[in-house]
């Protein structure tokens, strides 16, 4: 369950963001949506969701943000990281009905797990596209990579690139009936609210244990009981968890 | 001989190495890493009369070489965890811990009462020192005459042994120590989280939604020990020590300095094997040492402090 990943290739791919590209010892199956809790920093570990799975090579892309994110963005080639994971639970891929029609909503860091989630969707055959929301024109990334998949929109709030506004200005519900989304709360928030018949939301938290087992990334559910964010998710249907 | 083995009240600990309260859940993750059976023990999660959601989030925040937690005593409470994770428990060759925490002396009395007549548990350690929770927790380990008082009526319900665990945010934890002893505490378990503070400079607000919370890890590990060898010379119930134990020579620190055992939390959530690893390093730092039993050094760091407090 603990591995050491070696950094294979690291590039900057946009202001702040960072794509780290790394060998695994093994190359076993990974379902998309789950992350890998990496030791970086002082001491915790910290969660960092999977953007891609191509054979021994995994692929992070993240933001730097704190002392962990920022220690990450520093690795070079060679340079190896101990990995607890892959841990949680992902989108449910498998689950998807052949004819359904998927719109995948990732708003700036919630964008990377939902690149591997679309790849396996059209391996599977399934009709999707991708509507991905970011600050800022030099705050993109990953935009090419997307469209090389299919349908993308971008969107941006200041509308230096692409559309202006938030992801949601960008989404015609009519014409999809699952919908994944990974992105800032406020963003979920929003999307729990629009009409498709399916919405799967991948959700953030500060964790400690990583496994279940510390109860520090719980979130509320409308039962009045509550899920971990790490092991029952971070992937839950969007009528699971008040957010 | 078993070089490990330690016998304390209700407690016979194939080794001194036991996951700490909070740090483990009620061993059901751990499980599926490795057979809970190799742990001397384990320290489960802190029942309550009643299940407890505990506090907002973000309930986590880093520091350096330390975290800052206030999860707030979530648990199923006590009937939940008698029916639900005892059982599970009741599988592994190991002592299990049943950590006791409450808003009142009552609620105290009531589920030490309930969980020390399940036949899995071998002892309680009775939680006096959560920083987190507003009403109960700290506010009876941080005056030795409610803490003494509140020892007085779990023993007087407790069908096993009894642990107090201590709270560093004392002004003198040697006179907590004696006023448990005194009331007639079996051991003592040390030290709890020290209380703090970590703001984020971009807001100007706590980053934990509870402002306050726990600290814990490899920052207060001197602490630990300091207090371990202060009160250990000061009373005659065994300790079984923690606060940042991350590698084997921090067991062995805590033993010299007269601990019998030693717990280990945050360090399992940096390595969930930690445990294990820490019990299958031990024979052979200490053959390096020149140590035979682990408990031959038991205390052997004893002397008077320069300065005490």
């Amino acid at each position: 369950m603990i591995q050491l990943l070696t950094v294979v290739t690291r590039r900057q791919i946009a202001s702040g963001a960072t794509e780290l590209i790394c060998r695994r010892p093994d190359a076993t199956a990974i379902e998309p949506g789950r992350f890998m809790h990496l030791r970086v920093g002082p001491l915790l570990r910290r969660p960092i969701s999977i953007a891609n799975v191509e054979g021994d090579l995994i692929t992070f892309l993240f933001k730097e943000i704190g002392q962990g994110t920022k220690e990450l963005a520093r690795l070079r080639a060679g340079d190896q990281i101990d990995a607890l994971g892959p841990l949680g639970n992902g989108f449910p891929v498998e689950h998807v009905a052949s004819d359904a029609k998927v719109v995948l909503v990732g708003g700036g860091i919630g964008v990377p797990p939902l690149y591997y989630t679309m790849r396996q969707l059209i391996e599977r055959g399934i009709a999707c596209e991708a509507i991905l929301g970011f600050d800022t024109a030099e705050s993109v990334f990953y935009e090419d990579e997307f469209r090389k998949l299919g349908p993308t929109t971008v969107t941006t709030i200041d509308g230096t690139t692409g559309i202006k506004g938030f992801v949601t200005a960008a989404l015609d519900s009519s014409r999809f009936d699952t919908l994944f989304a990974c992105g800032p709360e406020p963003m979920l928030r929003s999307i729990q609210q629009v009409p498709i018949k399916h919405k799967f939301l991948s959700i953030e938290n500060r964790m400690g244990c990583g496994i279940g087992a510390c109860f520090a990334c719980v979130c509320p559910t409308p039962d009045g009981h509550y899920v971990k964010t790490c092991s029952d998710g971070p992937v839950f249907r969007a009528e699971e968890v008040i957010l | 001989m078993n070089r490990l083995k330690v016998s304390l009240p209700g407690l016979n600990l194939k080794n001194p190495i036991i996951p700490a309260s909070g740090c483990f859940g009620f061993g059901e993750e751990f499980a599926k890493l490795y057979d809970l059976s190799m742990l001397g023990g384990i320290m489960i999660k802190a029942a309550t009369g009643e299940e407890r959601y505990g506090n907002p989030t973000p309930r986590v925040a880093e520091s350096g070489m330390g975290m800052l937690n206030a999860i707030g005593l979530q648990n199923p409470g006590v009937d939940g965890i008698i029916a639900h994770k005892l059982p599970f428990l009741s599988q592994f060759d190991t002592e299990i811990i049943a950590n006791v925490a409450g808003s009142t002396p009552e609620e105290y009395e009531e589920v030490t009462r309930r969980i020390s007549r399940n036949p899995v548990v071998k002892a309680i350690e009775l939680n006096i020192s959560c920083p987190n929770v507003k009403s109960g927790g700290l506010q009876f380990g941080t005056d030795p005459r409610m803490a003494a008082e509140l020892t007085r009526r779990v023993k007087a319900v407790s069908e096993k042994p009894v642990y107090v665990k201590l709270s560093p945010n004392v002004t003198s934890i040697v006179e907590m120590a004696e006023a448990v002893e005194q009331a007639g505490a079996d051991g003592l378990t040390m030290i709890n989280t020290l209380v703090g503070m970590r703001i984020d400079v971009r807001t100007g607000q706590p980053i934990l939604a509870n402002r306050i919370g726990g600290l814990s890890g490899p920052a207060i590990k001197p602490v630990a020990v300091r207090m371990i060898h202060d009160v250990a010379q000061a009373v005659t119930i065994p300790i079984i020590g923690m606060g940042g134990v991350m590698e084997v020579d921090d067991v062995l620190e805590m033993i010299y300095a007269g601990a019998s055992a030693v717990a280990v939390g945050t360090a399992n959530f940096v390595n969930p094997f930690i445990c294990q690893e820490l019990i299958a390093a031990l024979p052979k730092r200490m053959d390096e040492l020149g140590i035979e039993h682990i408990l031959d050094i038991r205390g052997k760091a004893y002397g008077a402090a320069l300065h005490r407090a």
